[in-house]
């Protein structure tokens, strides 16, 4: 590959910012003027930057590690990347001459890239002894185990019981007492250390000021959970998957040990949600051989990124393991063999009927499944009174959009992209219609996030 | 989609399970006890069992809903795509609208928004179509900013039109647009025009007159006039006001019926438009009256003028525009001086005045305090008739003593005459006054230089900034000048910039700290020029012209 090929576009970089200021704040930086003696070379990129104070600051950026971009700088910021690399990788991207490829380092930035080499060759032996450490003790560990399968019996069992109350004093009841009952309940799941459970609950106090229709919606949740109670305490009598399933809807811990899948991984789409105590990032990606759609998460505590950045549009040669569970798209990134570069295909797409069939299917896997990763192809945005809709180019079918899509500034770009003519989506499909997450126009295939 | 929500249209009869599931859980079981027992588990668990079943079943069978109505595709842009980095410049300029700009100090990087509206005449005068998925940021922008809109909304091009109709966030880019976001007709086509003329509504009937106007000013005249008698008084204004582009001597008789209009604002608005023809009868009804209050004093040694203001406002001024009663605290004669000098042809002041030029006119004295007056009479009549003898005659020399405080001139009458002046001109007069005078009158003059500033202006400009940091105030003291440098200062300047950066050592008499924020303020200075350098090389056509066709379609 060239130096040329692996240049990132500006819409990568900044999809590394953890967070809005960080974006405008490296935009600004992302200019000559700053810059001194910048320079890349084999993945690596370095400059200088002038700051407020006297010493310009050291900025350094690799992206071949095959482990994720990593960054150093000399400024005090906190943020991972900060602005000065976001900057300088912004510079580079623009590519115009300002970060010429060279092929040596300066010395302070040849130092940390050697140190991190090192570190990562003797990572690698430690990462298996650390989880040789993990199963060196299975007595204990099948112990720990127990009890707490015991703790979620009993909540299950709890939760269950409170459901009964609820369904025998009607749902009218519960309406008007608020959020307050379900977060208490919630609270007694997580005691349970049945973080599933817990979290299924507090949505539960959200329903009833949902707008019309709330009780038939809070009783299908009810249902879900019950269900789910049920499926906890048979899960002797169930298939292993579906137990796998039941165990990982319930937020027990599992590893991924699915076969590990080398694949060239494009990356469709990548999204926060934002809670105050957690950022969960989600990116869904796509192997170009093994045709299947994957699903890593990434956790950040309160107010940071999380780790894992993979900007969409590119594709990436790496393993993939899955987590067990029937149905479940959630894999584990395993080893990365190169860095990511700039993709040049789409996902085969399906019309909309083909993909709430899908969704049908995966039903039968996972009934707790919200949704499911779609490729639509050949469809045209359409307003349908208040609500958005994707109709088929080719058929008088169409997916009315979800809610939370309508009110995304990425619904416009959508409708923008299209004009009116019909384009391929990527977003996730489900039974309260599809949320779009990425689109390509007709002609190119350059992706264009939409969240 | 049939979501869950949503009532099936077939159980609309008959409550299905369902809805009747739905009610003995709204109700309880207590309250009405069904027949869930039968598995032989408490009531609400069956209930429950039963409802996680049904909502399964309803989720596993959900099926495509029917499309609505398509819309009509977007119309063809025919521009060519912008180049990968224009397209990407473009975002990280948007992206800037949103945050920033609240906090205060600047720091030392650059005001991106503030580079927004150059980055789009350039991309216009390119001929560079929007990437469609910078629309809506696009249009957001717009609305909030009205100074961007036309440029914005010129950049956007047809898709923009297209999307606003379908967002009502966005009904401003259909009002901005010509016909209020409808075609209008072609306008070659006679009698469309004419139907849209007769039919239209006032919006449309504006668009169509300011259309013709541009291309075939004659029938936007003609048109006006096939109704002018059956239109409204503020109608009429609108209309006349239209007028204003592409004014010639064939509009005079037109506008000489319009000076006896029932409505007085028509009746002004005529009368200087008139005036703005220096052939017109009017004006040569007004150089009469006005020469009759200007003369030449024959009485003394030195020559000088002397003025007889006039001593009533006869019907025939009135029908002329003059106004008879002045604002108040305004003596009524200079009040009507005033309007009659204004309001006379400049070229015919040589003539009363012993043959001498613009020049030698304003260098004359005038007796009884009357300078002032008649000054800015002239000032007035030099930027409606756009005379640039006049004008620099007005001005003056830059450097002279009283250009820079109060004098007869005021900085906003310069600003004025000054536009009459071609650019190279303007630039070097205002060159001339900050070098005299500084920077802290300069803004309102810097404004009407062409951008980017001509050589000895931007010298002039980086040299009073260096000045002023040497005397040791504080650089927000020129922000506004600060702000228009970053913006019209030619990237080309940029080398002259480099020993500014440095911070110098503070004299005993300066701002404390001053130092420091002078080295970054023109470091940011230098960082935007940079920028803008790079902003117009991206935007840069390729090698050999615009491809005619868009390289997706070779493909």
């Amino acid at each position: 590959m060239t130096e040329q090929g692996v240049r990132w576009s500006a819409e990568q970089v900044l999809s590394l910012a953890p967070d809005a200021a960080s974006r405008t704040a490296g935009g600004k930086l992302g200019t000559a003027g700053p810059w001194s003696e910048a320079g890349s070379g084999e993945g690596t990129v370095w400059g200088l930057c002038k700051g407020s104070g006297s010493r310009p600051y050291q900025t350094v950026a690799d992206l071949a590690d095959p482990a994720g971009p990593a960054y150093k700088c000399s400024c005090p910021s906190r943020k991972f990347p900060c602005k000065h690399a976001l900057g300088l990788l912004l510079l580079w991207a623009g590519d115009d001459g300002s970060v010429p490829a060279s092929a040596e380092p300066p010395e302070w930035a040849e130092q940390w890239l050697a140190g991190r080499r090192k570190r990562a060759e003797t990572d690698q032996p430690r990462a298996e002894e650390s989880s040789q450490a993990a199963t060196a003790d299975p007595e204990a560990a099948r112990r720990r185990a127990e009890r707490r399968a015991e703790r979620v019996t009993a909540g299950a069992t709890e939760l269950e019981q409170r459901l009964a109350d609820l369904l025998r004093g009607g749902l009218a009841a519960a309406g008007q007492a608020g959020y307050g009952l379900w977060d208490e309940t919630a609270a007694r799941m997580v005691d349970a250390q049945a973080p599933g459970l817990a979290s299924r609950t507090r949505e539960l106090g959200a329903i009833p000021a949902s707008g019309a229709g709330w009780p038939a919606r809070l009783l299908e949740e009810c249902a879900l959970l019950h269900l789910l109670d049920q499926g906890w305490l048979r899960r002797d009598r169930l298939p292993d998957a579906l137990a796998a399933t039941v165990r990982s809807r319930l937020g027990l811990p599992a590893t991924a040990d699915g076969a590990p899948v080398r694949d060239h991984w494009l990356v469709l789409a990548q999204y926060d949600s934002v809670d105050p105590k957690l950022t969960t990032r989600r990116i869904w990606l796509h192997g170009a051989a093994s045709g299947g759609t994957r699903l890593l998460l990434s956790y950040g505590a309160a107010g940071r990124a999380p780790e894992l950045t993979l900007p969409v549009g590119l594709a990436l040669d790496a393993e993939l393991s899955a987590y067990p569970g029937a149905g479940q798209p959630r894999s584990a990134l395993g080893e990365r063999f190169a860095p990511p570069a700039p993709a040049t295909f789409r996902p085969p797409g399906t019309t909309t009927a083909e993909a709430v069939a899908r969704y049908g299917e995966a039903l039968r896997a996972d009934p707790w499944l919200e949704s499911v990763p779609v490729t639509l192809d050949r469809v045209v945005p359409v307003p349908d009174g208040d609500l958005w809709q994707l109709a088929d180019a080719d058929a008088d079918c169409a997916l009315p959009l979800t809610r939370a899509a309508r009110s995304r500034p990425g619904l416009w770009r959508l409708v923008a992209l299209s004009g009116g003519a019909p384009v391929t989506v990527f977003g996730e499909c489900g039974h309260r219609g599809f949320t779009p997450l990425t689109a390509w126009p007709q002609h190119t295939d350059e992706a264009i996030p939409l969240c | 989609m049939n979501g869950t929500s949503s009532a099936d249209a077939a159980t609309a009869a008959a409550p299905s399970p369902w809805e009747d599931l739905v009610t003995t859980a709204l109700l309880g079981t207590d309250r009405r006890p069904a027949a869930y027992g039968g598995s032989g588990r408490e009531a609400p668990l069956a209930l429950l069992d039963e409802a996680a079943m049904a909502t399964v079943r309803r989720r596993a069978g959900l099926r495509p809903a029917r499309a609505a109505r398509r819309p009509e595709p977007a119309p063809e842009d025919p521009r060519p795509a912008l180049p990968g980095a224009a397209a990407r410049r473009l975002a990280t300029l948007l992206a800037d609208r949103s945050a920033g700009s609240g906090s205060g100090r600047r720091g030392s990087s650059p005001d991106l928004m503030e580079l927004l509206p150059q980055w789009l005449a350039t991309a216009n005068a390119r001929g560079y179509a929007a990437p469609p998925q910078a629309l809506p940021a696009l249009l957001d922008a717009a609305r909030g900013r009205t100074d961007l809109r036309p440029a914005a909304l010129a950049f956007a091009g047809p898709r923009a039109l297209w999307l606003a109709r379908l967002n009502a966030d966005w009904r401003f880019a259909l009002r901005a647009a010509p016909g209020g976001g409808a075609r209008l007709p072609d306008l070659g086509d006679t009698e469309a025009v004419r139907r849209l003329w007769r039919e239209g509504l006032f919006a449309e009937r504006v668009a169509l007159l300011g259309a013709l106007r541009a291309g075939t000013p004659a029938r936007a005249r003609e048109l006006l006039a096939s109704t002018w008698a059956a239109e409204r008084a503020e109608d009429r204004l609108m209309f006349l006001d239209s007028l204003r582009a592409g004014l010639s001597a064939a509009d005079e008789p037109f506008l000489e019926r319009a000076l006896d209009d029932r409505g007085r604002t028509v009746r002004a608005t005529a009368a200087e438009l008139l005036s703005a023809l220096p052939a017109s009868a009017l004006a040569a009804r007004m150089a009469v009256r006005a020469a009759a209050c200007v003369a030449l004093d024959r009485t003394r040694s030195a020559p000088g003028i002397v003025i007889e203001p006039p001593l009533e406002c006869d019907s025939g001024m009135e029908r002329d525009g003059v106004v008879a009663i002045p604002p108040a605290g305004r003596g009524e004669r200079s009040w009507w001086l005033g309007q009659l000098v204004e309001s006379a042809p400049l070229g015919s002041w040589p003539g009363r005045l012993g043959g001498r030029t613009a020049q030698e006119i304003v260098a004359l004295p005038v007796s009884d305090g009357w300078q002032g007056e008649l000054h800015a009479a002239w000032c007035r009549a030099a930027v409606r008739q756009r005379d640039a003898a006049w004008s620099r005659a007005l001005l003056g020399s830059p450097s002279a003593p009283e250009a820079g405080g109060p004098g007869a001139v005021s900085l906003a009458e310069r600003a004025k005459l000054l536009a009459a002046l071609d650019s190279a001109e303007r630039a070097g007069w205002v060159a001339g006054f900050i070098a005299t005078h500084g920077l802290s009158e300069a803004f309102q003059l810097l404004g009407v230089c062409a951008v980017p500033w001509a050589a000895p202006l931007g010298r002039a400009v980086v040299d009073a900034l260096n000045i002023a940091r040497d005397a040791g105030s504080y650089p927000w003291s020129f922000s506004g000048v600060m702000g228009l440098a970053e913006r019209c200062l030619d990237p080309a300047e940029t080398v002259r910039l480099e020993g500014l950066l440095a911070i110098p050592d503070e004299p005993d008499d300066a701002a404390p700290g001053a130092g420091g924020y002078w080295a970054e303020a023109f470091q940011r200075l230098m960082t935007t020029l940079r920028l803008r350098a790079q902003m117009a090389e991206e935007l840069a056509p390729p090698h050999g012209g615009p491809p005619a066709q868009p390289p997706e379609a070779a493909a």
